[in-house]
């Protein structure tokens, strides 16, 4: 069960997010679409509390992920960023190898193990479909790696924890078309076992990957619907002009 | 003459004072080493950096100076090193923005300016007479270790605030706390920067005379210290030493040229292995 209620996000004065209410599906892929500063991506980071890092955050309302709201006292916020993955715009893998950023989460978190390391760190790789790229240079460092790769490697790492969600932040924006192929083809294989919400400024990836969309305007919630009809047949005009590409 | 005659001229103009400029920088570089191991290099000998000065300071050699800037580069290091480094993670990392951080910043820039001998009067009262070390190597190196520690650490800050925040970030969104994206993700991936800080304060700390003047550095001293509490004889004031109050200047003036080859020789190659350590961990975080 994942929610947002009456959602105010304020950037010291700034008023970023106004009343938000949405109820996410799970197992299944949320985008967060609308023109640049409209509040997608800060909406994004709040279900993994990533808005904290930044100084002069306000934050009003609830947002209910696994059945508590994470924002009441008493959440450990290191626990409830193991059960919300995050994938960032760029790709970003760390200065080890190939192995180490995979296994890197697992390792904060006290896993020792290194056989139960070394088994999910496969099954990361797998379940991001880089096992067999990469399978036999696993100690390489992750730079060796093309940016669509990298970007790969950014997923099965967020995987490797274990999460339960994942959030996507333009995963694709700065890859090519075909890096960002695979990418969609990834989501839709990773949405049988993760609810997935995704931010992006593309409209076709919205309309080929996403069952729900939820378009922002300003930082309000204009719409939120089932992807087709957000689509085809939406009930705000606003909507319409921004999906079909009357301005944004 | 039209507008794009112009444009090239200016360019060509431009281009060739920033030339002339550089190789004028380098000429003078290039003359002062040459004219050092021109008067210096007849003296250097394996005796010569491996014996005692003998006949006061005149023949022999300057092994203990040698011993005395290497544990003095050593000992200071030791110390500034990991302050430095420790500040700059607290000042990047860890300290909120406010009025007190702003200070502290001011505070390491002013430092950094501090001419090195009021370092020299700094160390002697405060760790050779209050805390009684006396003239010992680990006074010099403590004062040689204040005299570097706000290079380290704007370093250090600068190394650090070059690391994007997305990095932070993934590690954040993994469930690793701030010490933990600190030491395994943004210092692993600062370290080379930090490294030419280590490097720029080696140099600057090996020939440095006056801070050393009044905390450690002896005289004359011809055998070879056996704690930290001992003074030594060091490169920099040996030769300020032979060219200013020595026994007989005329007759050590060779070996004062002598001594200023090995000093830069010695700042030489801690460059290079600083330097090679550097270019470890780069190709560290880069390829394998």
């Amino acid at each position: 069960m994942i929610e947002a209620k009456n959602l105010n996000l304020f950037y010291s004065d700034f008023h970023a997010l106004k009343d938000v209410n949405l109820n996410v599906a799970e197992k299944s892929v949320t985008a967060l679409i609308g023109p640049s500063g409209c509040g997608k991506s800060t909406f994004l980071r709040t279900f993994n509390r990533m808005n904290d890092l930044i100084t002069g955050v306000r934050i009003e309302g609830e947002v209910i992920v696994n059945d508590q709201n994470i924002y009441q006292k008493g959440i450990d916020v290191d626990q409830l960023r193991k059960s919300v993955g995050m994938v960032f715009q760029k790709p970003n893998p760390f200065a080890k190898s190939i192995f180490e950023n995979v296994a890197y989460g697992m390792r904060v978190n006290g896993i020792s193990n290194e056989k139960i390391i070394k088994e999910t760190v496969e099954q990361s790789l797998i379940q991001s479909a880089l096992w067999d790229e990469v399978k036999d240079s696993l100690k390489k460092s992750a730079y060796a790696l093309s940016g669509g790769q990298q970007q790969r490697l950014c997923i099965a790492r967020a995987l490797a924890v274990q999460p339960s969600i994942l959030l996507m932040d333009e995963p694709a924006s700065a890859l090519d078309p075909i890096s960002t192929a695979k990418i969609e083809e990834l989501i839709h294989e990773l949405k049988k076992n993760y609810t997935i919400m995704i931010v992006t400024h593309n409209m076709q990836q919205a309309a080929r990957v996403s069952d729900f969309t939820a378009f922002f305007y300003m930082g309000t919630l204009v719409e939120f619907n089932e992807t087709k009809i957000i689509f085809t047949n939406p009930t705000k005009q606003q909507t319409q002009n921004y999906v079909t590409g009357r301005f944004g | 003459m039209n507008h794009s005659t112009v444009k090239k001229i200016t360019q060509g103009i431009a281009f060739n004072v920033f030339r002339t400029l550089s190789i004028i920088l380098v000429a003078i570089l290039f003359s002062i080493l040459a004219f050092i191991v021109f008067r210096g290099a007849h003296t250097i000998s394996w005796d010569f950096i491996t014996q005692m000065p003998e006949e006061g300071m005149t023949k022999g050699g300057i092994f203990p100076a040698i011993v005395g800037t290497l544990s003095l580069v050593a000992g200071s290091m030791l110390i500034a090193f990991p302050l430095g480094v420790c500040s700059g993670i607290y000042i990047n990392e860890y300290a909120p923005e406010n009025a007190f951080k702003r200070f502290v910043k001011l505070m390491t820039n002013n430092l950094a300016g501090v001419p090195s001998i009021v370092f020299g009067l700094f160390g002697m009262s405060l760790f050779v007479n209050t805390l009684k070390f006396g003239d010992s190597i680990i006074a010099g190196s403590l004062t040689l270790g204040l005299l570097a520690l706000p290079v380290i650490i704007r370093v250090t800050e600068e190394a650090l605030k070059s690391i994007d925040k997305t990095y932070r970030e993934a590690s954040y969104a993994l469930g690793a706390t701030k010490l933990q994206t600190v030491r395994k993700v943004v210092l692993p991936m600062a370290m080379p920067n930090i490294i030419t800080g280590l490097i720029l304060s080696i140099g600057r700390v090996s020939g440095e005379t006056a801070p050393i003047l009044f905390t450690v550095a002896a005289y004359f001293l011809p055998k070879l210290p056996s704690s930290m509490f001992d003074q030594v004889m060091a490169l920099p004031y040996h030769l300020y030493v032979l060219s200013t109050s020595g026994t007989n200047m005329e007759e050590s003036r060779g070996m004062a040229y002598g001594t200023a080859l090995v000093l830069i020789i010695i700042v030489l190659i801690l460059n290079l292995t600083a330097n090679l350590i550097r270019h470890f961990l780069m190709k560290k975080i880069k390829q394998k």
